[in-house]
């Protein structure tokens, strides 16, 4: 049998300084370069016109351009994507010169016949693969859907966390799915990644997921703390989580298996989408152990809970072994906390 | 030993329910046919499973009232007229199944999979809706013409299609007629032995059925294309009588189990356009009861109107829009004015409001603009499935790889479950008739590797139990028993997202969420029900097992 981390006893909170040292270290440059910089949204929140062409042979975005720019339509974005004869044009609304007459859809015809100028007549020479022309209302319209997706994912995940937790661990969960936001948005920012509806929703699905991991952990907290009365909260964090270790690994790994193999094969569209999920599933996992569970205890020693074991948090685990108990002694100290 | 029965009758009927979802079956596409250059059926066998635009390829355009030339006081109103008249061009369109649907208050959504010309589709939706009355062919000139266009296209070759049965029921039909049409069909099966005979069944006049009223015609719905490629020829052409022409209705009509599709024989000038219109309103007549449309046509209109009602009173007013007859053509009782009405006798009001829309469309017609276009060309569909199926085949795999290498034949029982839990999804997303999109395939692979964490802490679950020295039976009922808030916490997390998502997202956001909340679904009932229910089994032939391979 293969036991990973098995009987695990690693001390994770003690790393929790440097914890916060690497995360702040990822999200706070990432952070000040979203806010300075902002992110590279899609045509479908900006509004413009996007056309992917396929060229007979590899021409080299530069011939593009020149093609663009004969026509008159200047400020188009032009990017290689994926094969090396196909390209991506966007052309934003709010640039001056790369619109033609303000409509998103004359602009997608202007491209076309440039590009039949610039490099033949269309299917021998280029083939025009996708086109979305987007006016600035349905662009507004989605900054908008956008917002109301996340605004009551958190909504929900609040009642939720309300209904499953006392306020201490709801706080300590919220704000470990604040980290992780923060981090996926610096990670998108690293990677420059293009934010389209799909990658907000890849990114809510990913919180409720990594927000899973933190619950579990957390259930666990929970148990351990009415099983084992004389153990501090740091002890018992640190017992949850390697207790809870090898389903980590194994759930992680088995996600992560599927998502690797979208990013590197499920082609060029979906790939901002799987490269998201990958990291916040990492980023997940890592607030769950490294956020959320230091917060806890933070929080308890700040606010108390019933017993009182909070103000005994940050002491370090004494000489009290940490192994744990022989079925008959842990079902023992369960009815002695059932009473 | 009956609860593993029922359990697995259970799974059995489930399996055979899914099954039975992802069957191919027929479905009817409409394509159009490249020599021709018109519409054609096809029937065609396959996974009834719907693709969304970004894997088959195909045009999304949302259009509003184009108010740029002045403002449009009632738009909602204005956007339902556009909906009218881009339902009736449907047929042009060069796809199967296209969406038309309003959405909100003034937008116009029109989806069409597989279309591959989307300059030509815009211009389709775009024209300005035409609405024209003309008075159908009183005098029968197109019937009598049937024999001699019948002889050319003898002469030329075109045989009857489908001789026999078809042949047969003209004969009844047109039996049945005023008596002109007698003797000119005899029966099918002489028809069949002599070919050379002028007397019989044409290849047009076999697919013709007198209608109700002078002018009217049935088509059979599947000898449509078949009717219609004839009348294109020009030989045809030619021979239909000067100062009549031909126009498809939009009603099917049913008789005697078979659909038909209308046909009118009608005047080539119209005794009025739309451009006289100024409104229609549907109502009820609260003496009699009726269905009523009322229609006020301008000052000159109404000139116009009143000399050639005048001329034509007790002959039917084809009402066409887009040169298509919209319901049946209703009888001119009396010399009409400035101000009409058709009656619509018992038909629902719904009936009526349609027939006021199209007049309406025809009187006001609303110039549509196109605020969001999307075109996916149907090679890049294709690539994205093909790498979709890929990605997916390749994740698939690993999560098999470690699911069998770390929990050997527990593993084995959970990828067992995990093949159920893919076709429970795809015959969920059959079922109830979603859509896959290209993030939908994104999330059906993620799910696989979401769907084994609810086996992965069952089983760690046990584990730990077992190491606490438990019995394998008691380690295995405790560990399903414990790890069920977790897997349930979890579940439903993910699941309130993707609802949110679901609520709030675009067509492609919505395919995942949908594949996410299906996925979850399934995943509850294999990893639960159906990894229990193997357990079972297995304990049960060996009651005495000491250790689990876990």
């Amino acid at each position: 049998m293969i036991r990973l981390f098995a009987n695990a006893n690693y001390d994770f909170i003690k790393w929790r300084r440097w914890a916060y040292g690497l995360t702040a270290a990822i999200i706070i440059p990432g952070f000040a370069l979203f806010l300075v910089r902002g992110l590279n949204y899609s045509i479908e929140f900006t509004g413009g016109t996007l056309i992917q062409v396929q060229t007979a042979e590899p021409v080299g975005p530069e011939r593009i351009r020149s093609a663009l720019d004969a026509a008159g339509i200047r400020d188009a974005e032009i990017q290689q994507f994926g094969a090396a004869n196909e390209y991506v044009i966007r052309a934003r609304l709010g640039r001056a010169d790369a619109v033609v007459e303000g409509s998103t859809e004359t602009t997608a015809a202007a491209v076309d016949s440039a590009l039949a100028r610039a490099l033949g007549p269309s299917p021998e020479h280029y083939k025009v693969l996708r086109t979305e022309a987007v006016g600035p209302k349905v662009g507004r319209e989605l900054q908008g859907k956008a917002f109301l997706a996340i605004f009551f994912s958190f909504i929900v995940t609040l009642v939720y966390l309300a209904i499953r937790f006392e306020w201490r661990f709801g706080l300590a969960a919220v704000l470990a799915t604040a980290h992780d936001i923060l981090s996926t948005i610096a990670f998108i920012r690293y990677l420059d990644l293009e934010v389209s509806l799909v990658v907000v929703g890849a990114v809510l699905t990913m919180v409720g997921y990594s927000l899973n991991d933190t619950i579990i952990i957390f259930d666990r907290v929970r148990e351990n703390l009415r099983k084992f009365r004389r153990q501090n909260l740091y002890e018992i964090l640190n017992l949850s989580i390697n207790e809870t270790l090898p389903r980590s690994v194994l759930t992680h790994g088995t996600t992560m298996a599927t998502t690797v193999a979208l990013v590197l094969l499920a082609g060029e569209v979906l790939r901002p989408f799987a490269l998201v999920m990958t990291f916040a599933i990492f980023t997940g996992t890592f607030s769950s152990i490294y956020i959320a569970a230091p917060l806890l205890m933070y929080i308890e020693k700040r606010w108390p809970g019933e017993d009182a074991r909070g103000a005994r948090a940050l002491r370090p685990a004494g000489s009290v072994p940490l192994t744990p108990p022989p079925s008959t002694g842990g079902s023992e100290a369960r009815s002695k906390a059932a009473v | 030993m009956r609860t593993i029965r029922s359990r697995l009758i259970a799974i059995g009927g489930l399996l055979v329910l899914a099954v039975w979802q992802l069957i191919p079956t027929n479905v009817t596409q409409r394509v159009r046919d490249p020599a021709t250059g018109r519409m054609k059926d096809t029937t065609i066998r396959r996974v009834p499973i719907n693709l969304g635009l970004d894997l088959q390829g195909g045009i999304h355009l949302a259009l509003e009232v184009d108010q740029s030339k002045g403002p449009v006081p009632d738009c909602a109103d204005a956007i339902q007229r556009a909906e009218k008249v881009v339902r009736t061009r449907i047929d042009e369109f060069g796809t199967s199944e296209p969406v038309v649907q309003i959405q909100g208050r003034c937008r116009l959504i029109v989806e069409l999979a597989g279309e591959k010309d989307p300059a030509r589709a815009k211009s389709i939706i775009q024209r300005t809706a035409f609405l024209e009355f003309r008075i159908t062919d009183m005098k029968n000139l197109f019937r009598d013409a049937l024999p001699e266009i019948d002889k050319a296209l003898r002469r030329a070759g075109v045989t009857v299609a489908g001789q026999g049965a078809a042949a047969a029921s003209v004969t009844q039909l047109f039996g049945t007629d005023t008596g002109k049409a007698k003797g000119k069909a005899p029966k099918g099966k002489a028809a069949a032995k002599d070919t050379t005979d002028l007397n019989a069944p044409g290849a047009l006049s076999s697919l013709l059925f007198q209608g109700q009223l002078p002018g009217e015609y049935l088509v059979p719905e599947e000898q449509v294309p078949v009717a219609e490629s004839l009348l294109a020829r020009p030989d045809v052409q030619r021979l239909i009588p000067r100062g009549i022409e031909l126009r498809w209705g939009t009603e099917v009509l049913s008789r005697a189990g078979r659909s038909y599709r209308t046909l009118y024989a009608g005047e080539d000038r119209p005794i009025i356009t739309g451009e006289y219109l100024q409104d229609a309103k549907a109502t009820r007549d609260p003496l009699t009861n009726q269905s009523v449309v009322n229609f006020v046509l301008s000052r000159r209109g109404g000139r116009i109107f009143e000399r050639e009602t005048g001329r034509h009173v007790n002959d039917y007013m084809a009402i066409i829009l887009d040169g298509r007859v919209q319901g049946q053509p209703p009888v001119i009782k009396s010399q009409i004015g400035q101000r009409g009405q058709i009656e619509l006798g018992a038909k629902p009001l719904q009936d009526a409001q349609d027939l006021a829309l199209v007049l309406k469309a025809g009187a006001l017609p609303a110039p549509l603009t196109i605020i969001e276009e999307r075109t996916i060309g149907p090679s890049l569909g294709q690539d994205s499935i093909r790498d979709g199926i890929r990605a997916g085949v390749v994740g698939v795999a690993l999560v098999v790889l470690i699911m069998v290498g770390y929990y050997r034949l527990s593993g084995v029982l959970s990828v067992a479950a995990l093949a159920l839990y893919v076709v429970f999804t795809l015959a969920g997303l059959a079922g109830f008739g979603f859509t896959l999109t290209l993030p939908g395939l994104a999330g059906l692979v993620l799910s696989v590797g979401i769907a084994v964490d609810a086996n992965v802490l069952i089983f760690e679950r046990i584990r730990e139990e077992l190491q606490h020295g438990k019995l394998v039976r008691t380690a295995v009922d405790e560990g399903f028993k414990h790890a069920m808030s977790a897997i349930i916490d979890s579940n439903v997390s993910t699941a309130l997202t993707a609802f949110i998502l679901y609520l709030v997202g675009t067509g492609p956001v919505q395919g995942f969420a949908i594949t996410l909340i299906i996925g979850i679904a399934a995943s509850m009932i294999t990893a639960i029900f159906v990894v229990r229910t193997f357990y079972m089994i297995w304990l049960d032939r060996r009651p005495d097992m000491a250790t689990l391979s876990v």
